[in-house]
């Protein structure tokens, strides 16, 4: 049975329920009596508020109650990874703004209605009278000298200046340096667009004084410790529940105002309040990702070794800074710059800067995937300066294999890595050095065809809570775990994370099933309650497998001592003389003799007959707190054509190896890299939002926003490595974000070196065919 | 998703529903143009009228001339055998309209009546001549297509009246054919091309061409027409079309950030020529 179901690729347990309509989200969560809320939203990026009239509004069918800024009286949405040594500030962020609005969806208004229909009908008759303040949504423009400022408390709307690295020396390597290649990289600002938009109920109870709070959260414990902070309330007299969530992307780390005001106005009215978001407030106030302006520059000897990056970066943070904002384009951004080659001098300058634009907070990859796309789109650069082979460069510079350890530039220490192995099956699964001569006879016939190639490794499963702390995350980063087991025999395993589509139910069964032989359908895996749950740190960051995983896995460990031990008094034998195997335990040399896991779970129950000291029950729980990060790492392949006349690309093939250590469920595994390629591919070609000059949002719908379709993508051809991470109880890394971190550049430069011979050397991201075109226009000077 | 109060009723026939509209009504065929406008309350109609059961409004026909029912679903008419035959290229654009479901409930009269510029079946409409019945409780008249569009959303069509049919001339003598390049959010019409060729022995003895999507109305290119009659449809004659096709649009041109008038505009010459090819099999 171990062997079978570990590495397993059954089907996602969570599935039927998903498929045919039976889970329930927490819009689906009906309270009796629940007033509706609806938020006045300022239709401008910054302006003052005057006044507001909300007379007649209150006078409309079934309104209750309207409140503005100051009737709120919350404590600020905090930020909650405070980096250190950067200078940080961290602006006043009301739940309703008071004096200034600073983003287009910035809530001014709350209004409660019996229904829905009233609370908007309600929430658009609120008269506002606004005095529009200057505007400024780039972040490389808000941070110059003169630039609107959006809050007194930020000098030039720099939150922080995080600085990695030692200037004089990178200086020193630059100087030095036969090549040195440069790029001003524009990260575009993305929307997560998790399918189930975001949604907040709540309940009072006042004789008890608890308040109950459903909400679209990847984090429940997070969220009632914030809620708890915001509120006042001590925090076991808040609950916070995450029913079903329907994906998050990082979008639902965050505590929002929205549920801040449910939990308020649920207090004050002492009615259940409900709140679900539209797919247009979705747009203008669910957290947006990445949103940098990147100055790289790239060292290298004339034969090709790398020496030294370095970047400034201009990281928008949008009106406030959300919960773990700062964290982002610093830590999670900057210690990635050695990437998995041998670089020994790196340098990053990270600048927080405000603007007049929707906050920005982790999307899938956080800081990450900015990381490996400047990294890897420098050393095709430096590749082109040399004209050398970008493949060649790359294996040139990649650390060799290593087992257990290897300390990076940055500090970091990579767990393992076998990084040519990946490289080199990716490379032959894409036929590469055909490739190239095919691509040149197509350049014959004007056909442009481009090959990208990207190695990475990245930092996930998050993290040691030591560094956590160094950091200044304000939490711990460890997980915990309990495994219960029923008297017939089923499990229970409740765990402090939150999973919310990632089929980690399905994945966490297949540990325990491994680990203790009950059949995985026996295992149910429960989460998202802080009542029901033990406390936990959320699901992001690729962490539920590495971190929730080690926890239940050494959970288990605990059960299968304890089991051994019982069944070894029951059959009157020594300890040392039981055998385990596939869920059940025998005396050595007598097969006959044997106690299943399900018959040592019962006699625990009853306790009738235990032995001297152990305690009865059935059941174990274990806090994990991981040593280190897991690093996955893998090679990714994209082939591309361009079509000179329109500008369109054509993805015609997609190869990526991963190495994710031993895969628990090859389908999840395949899965999980399916949709981050997709995500990443996107982002290099057509997802982007676009402000207008006055803060407006011009991508608010997805008939502007273009989100991924399957007919652009082809087959994806998947390959993998196992290299296990040696401090990993069950040896796996996470593979969450890997897809979105390899795939953005992978096809970037693919599209670049189709580009190459009309001297194309650089277009902002999202490759549009209409930006394609205008630089093909560009290269031949209009002809 | 959350549209302001409003009543519905629906109406037995033309009559009926051109007397129960009022003041402040609207149409609801297949609601794909209507409802997502109401939903962001950028229309706040006080009552809807449904006509999509209107037997009178649904079917299509051919004799001598193709009639289809303002009511008739894009779907309907890209299956529709007659269509295929008479006007292939109104069946193409038909089935590019949005997906299966959007054409299964959206309707020709429905989506000519929004004007979206981006949409497809309009260009066709354009190019090859259709004309738009139209009904009101004062009686009963007729526009041209080429007439009956006006501007960026807007038409012809007055307060109270009701699209109750389409006719366009049979051309299946012709070779027709409708192409675009879809936005890739939407996939509506960047650029849409429909072209309409007359062949007598390699010679193009008539040739009627609209552009849509890059425009803010389909707009009919007569100077684009002009230079590809009377020739072989030769390369000298198709850049000479797609030259004075720039001109043909160039007062009506529209763009945005993410496609600029420029690009729109060049992409309408690149496609005039991809539709020529496709119309020529």
């Amino acid at each position: 049975m171990s062997a079978r179901i570990f590495g397993s690729g059954i089907k996602r347990r969570e599935d039927p329920r998903l498929i045919t309509g039976e889970a329930r989200y927490t819009d689906d969560i009906k309270l009796q009596g629940a007033l509706h809320m609806a938020v006045v939203r300022s239709p401008y990026a910054h302006a003052r508020i005057v006044s507001i009239d909300s007379s007649a509004a209150a006078a409309m069918p079934g309104v209750r109650a309207i409140f503005t800024g100051g009737d709120i009286d919350l404590a600020g949405l905090p930020t909650a990874w405070l980096i250190p040594d950067s200078d940080l500030k961290t602006p006043e962020h009301p739940a309703l703004a008071r004096d200034v609005a600073r983003y287009v969806g910035d809530g001014v208004a709350i209004v409660l209605a019996d229904n829905r229909y009233q609370a908007q009908d309600a929430a658009d008759a609120v008269m506002v009278d606004y005095a529009e303040l200057p505007v400024v949504v780039d972040p490389h423009e808000a941070a110059q000298a003169g630039a609107p400022q959006l809050h007194d408390d930020v000098e030039g709307n720099i939150a922080f200046r995080w600085v990695m690295g030692d200037r004089e020396a990178s200086d020193a390597v630059f100087a030095a340096a036969d090549v040195v290649v440069s790029e001003r990289i524009l990260q575009q600002r993305l929307l997560p667009t998790a399918m189930e938009p975001r949604a907040a109920s709540a309940q009072y109870n006042a004789a008890t004084g608890e308040l109950t709070l459903w909400c679209t959260s990847q984090n429940p414990h997070i969220h009632r410790f914030i809620v708890s902070a915001v509120t006042g309330l001590p925090e076991n007299k808040v609950r916070v529940i995450a029913p079903e969530v329907g994906g998050g992307f990082g979008s639902k780390i965050p505590c929002y105002p929205d549920e801040a005001l449910v939990s308020w106005a649920a207090m004050k009215l002492g009615v259940p309040v409900r709140w679900a978001e539209t797919r247009s407030e979705n747009y203008l106030t669910t957290i947006h990702g990445r949103d940098h302006v990147q100055f790289v520059d790239m060292a290298a000897s004339h034969d090709g070794k790398i020496l030294g990056l370095r970047a400034t970066v201009y990281a928008g943070m949008g009106a406030y800074l959300s919960t773990a904002a700062p964290g982002i384009p610093t830590i999670l951004h900057g210690l990635l710059y050695v990437g998995p080659y041998t670089i020994d001098n790196v340098f990053c300058e990270s600048i927080g800067v405000m603007t007049n634009a929707t906050p920005t907070d982790a999307y899938r990859g956080a800081g990450r995937p900015e990381a490996t796309f400047l990294l890897e789109r420098m050393m095709d650069k430096v590749a082109g300066a040399l004209d050398m082979d970008p493949v060649a460069l790359r294996r040139q510079n990649l650390i060799p294999p290593f087992e257990d350890g290897y300390e990076v530039a940055t500090t970091l220490i990579y767990d393992s890595g076998d990084y040519e192995a990946a490289f080199d099956k990716a490379l032959e699964m894409a036929g590469y050095a055909d490739f190239r001569s095919h691509q040149a006879q197509a350049r014959q016939t004007g056909r442009y065809l481009g090959i990208g190639v990207t190695t990475y490794t990245e930092m996930c499963g998050l993290g040691p809570s030591q560094v956590a702390g160094a950091v200044g995350f304000q939490g711990g980063l460890w997980e915990s775990a309990t495994v219960r087991v029923t008297p017939t025999g089923k499990v229970q395993a409740l765990i402090g994370a939150s999973p919310h589509g990632q089929g980690s139910e399905t994945t966490l069964a297949q540990i325990i099933s491994a680990e203790l032989g009950f059949p995985v359908d026996d295992i149910e895996v429960i989460h998202g309650d802080t009542t029901e749950t033990p406390m936990g740190w959320g699901t992001y960051g690729s962490r539920t497998t590495p971190v929730t995983g080690a926890a239940l896995a050494q959970a288990s460990r605990k059960l299968k001592e304890k089991a051994r031990a019982l069944a070894a008094h029951l059959m009157e034998a020594n300890p040392d003389d039981i055998e385990y195997a596939d869920g059940s335990f025998s005396v050595k040399g007598s097969p006959d003799q044997a106690q299943s896991i399900q018959d040592v779970a019962l006699m625990a129950h009853l306790a009738w007959n235990m032995p001297e000291g152990m305690d009865p029950g059935f059941e174990e729980s274990q806090f994990y707190d991981p040593p280190n990060f897991v690093y996955p790492f893998g090679t990714h392949i994209a082939i591309v054509e361009v079509d000179p006349v329109t500008g369109s690309i054509d993805l015609q093939r997609y190869i990526a190896v991963d190495d994710c250590g031993p895969q628990i469920n090859p389908e999840i595994v395949a899965g999980q890299i399916h949709g981050g390629v997709v995500q990443g591919v996107a982002q290099a070609l057509c997802e982007g939002v676009i402000y207008d000059d006055s803060g407006q949002l011009l991508t608010g719908t997805m008939l502007d926003y273009c989100l991924p379709k399957a007919d652009m993508f082809p087959n994806f051809e998947l390959g993998e490595t196992v290299t296990p991470s040696p401090h990993h109880p069950v040896g796996v890394k996470g593979v969450g974000e890997t897809g979105t971190i390899a795939s953005t550049p992978t096809v970037y430069n693919a599209v670049l070196d189709a580009l190459s011979p009309l001297g194309i050397a650089q277009i902002d991201m999202p490759l549009t065919a209409a930006k394609v075109w205008q630089a093909i226009q560009n290269a031949n000077g209009g002809n | 998703m959350w549209p302001q109060q409003f009543d519905y009723q629906r109406a037995d026939s033309v009559e009926g529903a051109l007397a129960a509209i009022g003041d402040n009504g609207k149409f609801l065929a297949g609601g794909h143009s209507l409802l997502p406008a109401m939903k962001l309350r950028l229309s706040t109609p006080d009552q809807l009228v449904d006509i999509s059961r209107i037997d009178a409004l649904r079917g299509i026909s051919r004799n001598g001339s193709l009639a289809i029912g303002g009511a008739a679903t894009h779907a309907e008419i890209a299956a529709s055998a007659a269509v295929g035959s008479a006007c292939p290229a109104l069946a193409q654009a038909c089935g590019m309209v949005g997906d299966q479901a959007v054409r299964n409930f959206g309707t020709l009269g429905g989506n000519i009546a929004h004007a979206d510029p981006a949409s497809d079946p309009p260009t066709v409409l354009v190019a090859c001549g259709a004309t738009i019945h139209i009904q009101s409780v004062d009686g009963s008249r007729s526009v041209g297509a080429q007439d009956f569009f006006v501007d960026l959303f807007e038409t012809d069509l007055q307060d109270g009246e009701l699209i109750t049919g389409i006719s366009l001339p049979d051309c299946s003598d012709c070779q027709c054919a409708y192409i675009k390049l879809p936005h890739p959010a939407s996939r509506y019409a960047i650029v849409g091309v429909a072209v309409c060729l007359k062949m007598n022995g390699g010679i193009c003895a008539q040739a009627d061409v609209a552009v849509g999507g890059a425009t803010v109305k389909a707009v009919k290119c007569a100077g684009a027409e002009a230079a590809l009659t009377g020739s072989s449809l030769d390369e000298a004659a198709l850049a000479a079309a797609t030259d004075a096709l720039s001109d043909d649009i160039g007062d009506w041109l529209t763009g945005d950030v993410a496609y600029p008038e420029a690009y729109r505009s060049a992409m309408a010459g690149v496609f005039l020529k991809r539709a020529i090819n496709a119309a020529k099999g």
